[in-house]
């Protein structure tokens, strides 16, 4: 039984408002985690740092809370600096001078993580990206977008929007996610199953290594089978390998015809068979499919005020198309429905045929998070499963943990064979935690799926990866850390197991 | 004692969420590849068309929309939210373009009286040109009372009890029917078409006509001069203290 030997406490979540009054634990007192020997910094250090960023340094105490705390309110750092740099060439200068002293170095982007990998655990020091935001150039007939790593995933969109391009991934997050965390995490989000991974899209990076020396796989090339792919290494490294600044990706066309389609399930076999004839019948505009249980239903109905468009039913499925013809992307939606409803795989359904209602639709699925934290403390697991077996897990899970939590949901990316299942509890109990886990981990480990689809492993799930990969595996990722960074100093703590 | 028989606009606009972009020749909006929808308050419109029906008040909902033959899908949305039947008074090209509500107003008086019509029911503007004009002409025309404005609206006896919405806040007036009603955004919150309802508007009738066979002339009457952007927003500017405050008030005239 491999439960993680740094769990003291809970690992629920609470998203209190934003009050300054609430204070949010401190990580290194909520978790057993011993501190590597890194050096300290000094006033020789912020001296060396200031020499290299001018004022972009912070060492205010009420600043560096925001860069210390985690989006979800649930860690805290203790860190005493945060350097904003504007140039790869600072980044540079920084990483040189990190690795000289023996500083260990937390970058962040938007600092919307999940699993507390873009926070310090200890006195790390924060390496924000939020200042190199430069977009360098897009090729509007190509279809590529260079840009610097700190650039917010909505505003790129935007601004591609413009010229009828649009970014391959699209996430809850999206308002003030940076693309370089996207990549450091392969961000999955909502429109994976259409435009693919970020393995796919991105063409090129450039990155900082530990010592300082920066790495320029920078291409905006579509095909090029010179040598090992090194930057399929930095994607999905959580920062712990190099540090990305800049990014060069593949924009899709921006789609001229949008359509959602809310549909109502008497089964989760049902969806499965709904989302398999979404595939055949609208194949190659089909950008999106969801789901969610009546639960995650019954919450935003409740807790957000939204509406359901249709009957109430056990499970729905959002599907998206998107395409360059809405008179043929109807056509094709006009066939899909009239087959799920002679096969009897839907009890009801609606189609937006305006955009308001379209964003609706949408929202019942994306604020499920919001609806969530809303109704108590949350515990969130991102798994990836087998689409025969899924929802198996939510009705065992919920089984198990009737008689102390408040409401089990299931929902997902059900395109992508992802579910995020979430039990809610009235308050921090140990003893729900202890029926939720290892349950879930066992349970997801043994019929061969992952712990963690698209959050991470950071710093909450490290330990955990033995439930998803082998030992021969992590060891051959240790020998790269090793490789790239010797001295550790890269966002210690993060995403390979402490041993 | 049978229900009333009602006639619902529905216009085909630029939908709602859509960024409008003025053309380079400042003739008007571009509308070519942008995304169209039913008017939201005509939705409203329908919707409480469909309420009245489901109490039995209505016995029948008859849709019409003036304009191109992408008019007929928004009709096809009318008859799958609770229509049962739709007219398509087909306007194209040029004549379309200067589609003004003096003409809209002739042809949906006139249909109204085809149609035995007891309770027409409009939104009480579009979005497009915001012209709010429609209903009240058609009530002049018919000589029929208006309720507009519209947030509630009962059936008593002959009557019709509808609060309005109005500067000062709410007015109730009794209408004597037949009667125009437009809908304000409060008086209803609009449905969803559903599936197997959306399946069985494909079989539901809609009638073709033109503007001349309602013998009505659509010529416009005023002509639109130049369609232009708002200005663009200028960018504020900190002040240091209190007396640079009052300075750049003087300034601009305002202290």
């Amino acid at each position: 039984m491999l439960l993680s030997r740094r769990l003291l406490q809970t690992q629920s979540v609470r998203v209190l408002a934003r009050d300054s009054s609430s204070v949010v634990p401190l990580t290194s007192a909520h978790y057993s985690v011993k501190r590597h020997d890194f050096a300290r910094v000094t006033e020789l250090d912020l001296q060396e740092f200031r020499s290299i960023l001018g004022d972009r340094v912070v060492t205010n105490a009420s600043e560096l809370e925001s860069y210390n705390t985690d989006w979800l309110r649930n860690l805290r750092g203790q860190s005493t600096v945060a350097l904003r740099p504007k140039t790869t060439d600072e980044v540079s200068r920084i990483l040189a001078h990190c690795s000289k002293r023996r500083i260990a170095v937390v970058p962040q982007g938007g600092n919307t993580g999940l699993v507390g990998g873009s926070n310090p655990v200890f006195d790390e020091v924060v390496l924000s990206l939020s200042l190199m935001n430069e977009v360098i150039s897009v090729d509007e007939v190509a279809g590529t977008l260079v840009c610097q790593s700190g650039c917010v995933l909505e505003s790129l969109d935007a601004m591609l929007a413009k010229r009828g391009l649009m970014m391959p991934l699209d996430l809850g997050a999206k308002g003030s996610c940076q693309i370089g965390g996207n990549l450091s995490t392969n961000a999955g989000g909502l429109r994976l199953m259409r435009y693919g991974s970020l393995h796919g899209s991105i063409l090129g990076i450039e990155v900082v290594l530990s010592d300082g020396k920066v790495l320029d796989l920078m291409s905006t090339l579509r095909k090029d089978n010179t040598g090992y792919d090194l930057k399929q290494l930095f994607i999905g490294a959580e920062g712990t390998l190099g540090v990305v600044t800049a990014i060069s990706v593949l924009t899709p066309p921006r789609p001229k015809a949008v359509n959602v389609a809310f549909v109502g399930c008497r089964s989760f076999e049902a969806v499965r068979q709904t989302y398999l004839m979404a595939k055949r019948f609208l194949g190659e505009i089909l950008s999106a499919v969801e789901f969610m249980d009546a639960a995650s239903m019954q919450l935003v109905e409740k807790n957000l005020a939204l509406h359901n468009p249709i009957s109430p039913q056990p499970f729905y499925v959002l599907a998206e198309t998107s395409g360059s013809s809405d008179a043929h992307d109807k056509m094709k939606l006009d066939t899909f429905f009239e087959y799920i409803m002679k096969e009897n795989l839907i009890n009801d359904g609606s189609i937006a045929t305006d955009y308001t209602k379209l964003r609706n639709m949408w929202a019942l699925r994306e604020r499920i998070t919001e609806a969530l934290t809303r109704e108590g403390v949350t515990y969130k697991y991102d798994v990836s499963l087998p689409m025969a077996v899924m929802y198996d897990l939510v009705m065992e899970t919920r089984q198990r943990c009737v008689s102390m939590a408040k409401c089990t949901v299931g929902y997902g990316h059900i395109g992508d064979g992802n579910l995020h299942l979430n039990i809610v509890g009235e308050t921090h109990s140990k003893q729900l935690l202890q029926l939720i886990e290892p349950f879930v981990f066992e349970w997801t480990a043994r019929h061969r799926g992952s712990i963690s689809a698209e959050h991470g492993l950071g710093f909450k799930k490290a330990d955990y990866i033995y439930y998803s990969k082998s030992k021969e595996a992590v060891n051959v990722m240790k020998s790269l850390k090793q490789l790239f960074d010797p001295q550790g100093i890269l966002n210690p703590y993060k995403t390979l197991p402490q041993q | 004692m049978s229900g009333l028989r009602v006639l619902v606009g529905c216009k085909r606009v630029i939908d709602y969420a859509v960024k409008v972009r003025v053309r380079p020749d400042k003739t008007g909006v571009v509308t070519e590849g942008v995304k169209h929808s039913m008017n939201p308050f005509d939705e409203i419109a329908l919707e409480e068309a469909v309420r009245l029906k489901e109490k039995s008040v209505a016995s029948e909902i008859v849709a019409v929309s003036c304009g191109p033959k992408q008019c007929q899908e928004t009709l096809r949305t009318a008859l799958a939210v609770g229509a049962d039947r739709a007219i398509h008074v087909t306007v194209e090209g040029e004549e379309y373009e200067q589609l003004q509500p003096l003409a809209v107003a002739k042809i949906i008086a006139k249909l109204a009286q085809q149609e035995k019509t007891d309770l027409v029911i409009l939104g009480k503007q579009a979005i497009d040109d915001d012209s709010a004009q429609t209903g009240q002409m058609v009530a002049g025309i018919l000589g029929w009372p208006q309720a507009t404005f519209a947030s509630k609206l009962l059936k008593e006896d002959g009557y019709l009890k509808v609060t309005r919405e109005v500067d000062g806040g709410l007015e109730h007036i009794k209408v004597k029917l037949p009667a125009i009603v437009t809908a304000d955004l409060r008086l209803n919150e609009p449905r969803y078409a559903t599936l197997p309802n959306i399946m069985k508007a494909k079989k539901k009738p809609i009638t073709t006509l033109t503007p001349k066979d309602l013998g009505v002339d659509t010529s416009p009457r005023f002509s639109v001069l130049s369609v232009e952007d708002p200005p663009q927003r200028e960018a504020g500017s900190k002040v240091a203290n209190v007396d640079e405050l009052i300075a750049k008030l003087k300034a601009v005239g305002v202290v």
